[in-house]
């Protein structure tokens, strides 16, 4: 059954992250990037993560792709783009090169220090029927104890975020010319 | 029966490994700036992947609160890029990245 998920949600997640790279139609681009995205909250869920798993659907599926659309319809560039041009000579081979390279390297890293990874921590506390919030509880209790330094600066970093994407995005009004 | 085989450590690790590789491979191909972005996400989901797994062997929770900050930078950063990309592709509705070199100075 693990090795059934397991499987299920790999190829989703392989899928659609191919087709994010390969479909000629942004829109498209974009609703492969939803099928990436549930099959890695799949893995979530099979590895304890079930918070993550829920926010990865409403943050990344809901709103950030939801962003990505409302962009693509925005701007009007919902068309698709021939792909078969290839304006730098050799780049496509190239990148193929370094994403197999990358692929070995990373591969041949996981392979070699398999044994090297020590269970070590305090514990993961499991959901369960008989505790349902237990992975929250857990979560709540790293973010506000152990790093609510780092969450408290996180808000600062999204004001920043937005305010200046009000500013880049803004039209700014014509000034009066400066009458002589 | 043979023996269940259930799926490893390593098993999701390497999966991460390929999905990383495909967003790079997606960075460096397309010229469209919105689908280079969509890669990036891509690259950002398969380190999530990696974190949580490592929470799962480390048995550390720490791992996954790792996750929960790099969700909320993502968020930051998508608002920022699609700003630039609206405001790039306002002036040039064609524009890829390559005709970004002229902001060269």
């Amino acid at each position: 059954m693990e090795l059934f998920v397991f499987v299920a949600a790999a190829l989703m997640a392989l899928v659609g992250s191919v087709g994010v790279v390969m479909r000629n139609n942004p829109v498209h681009a974009a609703m492969s990037l939803v099928l990436t995205l549930f099959g890695v909250a799949v893995l979530f869920v099979q590895q304890g993560a079930h918070f993550l798993a829920a926010v990865q659907i409403i943050v990344y599926a809901g709103a950030i792709v939801v962003l990505f659309l409302f962009v693509i319809m925005l701007l009007g560039v919902d068309r698709a783009e021939n792909l078969r041009i290839e304006p730098l000579a050799g780049q496509r081979a190239v990148a193929g090169a370094a994403g197999a390279a990358m692929v070995g390297l990373l591969t041949a890293a996981v392979l070699t220090s398999e044994s090297a990874v020590l269970e070590d921590g305090k514990g993961l506390s499991a959901t369960t029927l008989d505790s349902p919030d237990a992975n929250i509880r857990q979560l709540a209790e790293s973010i506000f104890g152990d790093n609510v330094f780092a969450f408290e600066i996180t808000s600062v970093l999204l004001l920043v975020a937005v305010v200046g994407t009000v500013i880049l995005a803004r039209r700014l009004p014509k000034q009066p010319e400066a009458a002589a | 029966m043979s023996a269940v085989i259930e799926p490893t450590t390593s098993w999701f690790l390497i999966l991460s490994a390929v999905l990383f590789a495909v967003g790079m491979v997606g960075v460096m191909v397309r010229r469209n700036p919105l689908v280079m972005f969509m890669c990036i996400e891509l690259m950002l989901n398969a380190v999530n992947l990696s974190f949580v797994t490592f929470a799962r062997a480390r048995a550390d929770v720490g791992g996954q609160t790792a996750v929960f900050f790099v969700l909320v930078v993502a968020a930051a950063e998508v608002t920022v890029g699609l700003g630039i990309i609206v405001s790039i592709m306002r002036r040039r509705t064609e524009a890829t990245a390559d005709d970004l070199s002229v902001l060269k100075g």
